[in-house]
């Protein structure tokens, strides 16, 4: 264990909310990648389903070209939303409780029929202006921080980790200036 | 397509489930701790990402030597490599750009809507709205040039 005072000082201020609840998310995520490309071969993204699902609606080449996937697309984001909720209706909500979870102080929670759920506080232009240009850019840059940061990476791709130190060096240079400017949240 | 396992969609959607809880664990389903990250008052995002691409970067190297093809739907076993051009910087630097002023991507948004923040449907309408003005300008430009752009 490390008991060096400095050392201890340092994670704390690096690391206020520890890592255990990160490392052990970010295994679960993976492990939802793993068991989908096990079985199936298909390294799955999360934003091909904004076009896919717009093909629908649209007769857009753009979009007819994922006619094939799109249902399961749809499943695979269903999948999603349902992992969120059975997250609020059992951690969030304190039916399951693990030391590996350090809950936060953000947003809001509010309770619907005993499920703990919760809601932002980030403002709604910036979440609709915010989406607006991550649509445009994972759809033009060919993948979003699952495609390109999970499954490109985790490939040792050259164009993923191209494309993740882009827009990670732009998002934290964009979330600075927006907080200089002194916008919060 | 037409004959798929009857497995495969359950466990798309088991994946997806399993993809979802993590984001809701690690809290990145919320806003406010990646713009934390993005600010560096948190790091521990970090994690997150890394831990996933290391997880998932497990099978990408091991499924394709000790198999040929995927029980539930015949494909091979490949990595995810896509060809690298202008876009990838270009569309990454727009990305960023929404990333760091909303502080949700699209995974996390669907998880994010799942733990009960209806707000993020601001960020989602956002996201498909994003989608369709580039789809709906590529369209027009693919078919006047005729060039296969080829990107997933």
């Amino acid at each position: 264990m490390v008991t060096d005072p400095v050392l201890l000082q340092a994670a704390a201020d690096l690391f206020p909310s520890g890592i255990s609840r990160y490392a052990v998310g970010g295994f679960l995520v993976g492990l939802g990648t793993v068991l989908i490309y096990v079985g199936t071969g298909i390294p799955a993204g999360a934003s091909t389903f904004l076009e896919s699902t717009l093909s629908y609606v649209s007769d857009q080449s753009r979009f007819q070209q994922y006619v094939a996937s799109r249902d399961w697309r749809v499943v695979f984001t269903a999948g999603i939303v349902l992992g969120g909720l059975l997250f609020a209706a059992t951690v969030q909500s304190g039916v399951v409780t693990s030391t590996l979870y350090q809950s936060g102080s953000t947003g809001e929670l509010y309770e619907v029929g005993g499920v703990t759920l919760w809601s932002t506080d980030v403002q709604p232009w910036r979440l609709l202006v915010g989406g607006l240009f991550v649509g445009v850019g994972t759809r033009v840059g060919k993948g979003c921080t699952s495609g390109h940061g999970v499954c490109g990476v985790g490939s040792a791709s050259k164009t993923s980790i191209a494309g993740v130190v882009t827009f990670l060096v732009v998002a934290i240079l964009t979330a600075q200036a927006v907080a200089a400017l002194g916008v919060t949240p | 397509m037409a004959d798929r396992h009857p497995l495969f969609m359950p466990l798309i959607l088991v994946g997806g489930v399993v993809f979802g809880f993590g984001l809701g664990f690690s809290q990145m389903a919320r806003p406010e701790v990646v713009l934390n990250f993005l600010q560096f008052e948190d790091f521990g995002l970090l994690f997150v990402m890394f831990g996933a691409a290391i997880v998932s970067g497990l099978a990408f190297a091991v499924m394709p030597r000790i198999r040929d093809r995927a029980p539930l739907t015949g494909d091979t076993y490949e990595r995810r490599l896509k060809p690298f051009d202008r876009n990838v910087l270009v569309g990454g630097a727009i990305f960023g750009v929404g990333w760091g002023l909303s502080g949700i991507c699209p995974g996390a948004a669907y998880a994010s809507l799942g733990t009960g923040n209806v707000t993020i449907l601001w960020a989602l309408a956002g996201m498909f709205g994003g989608a369709y003005l580039q789809g709906y300008w590529r369209s027009r430009t693919a078919s006047s040039d005729t060039a296969a752009a080829g990107a997933d």
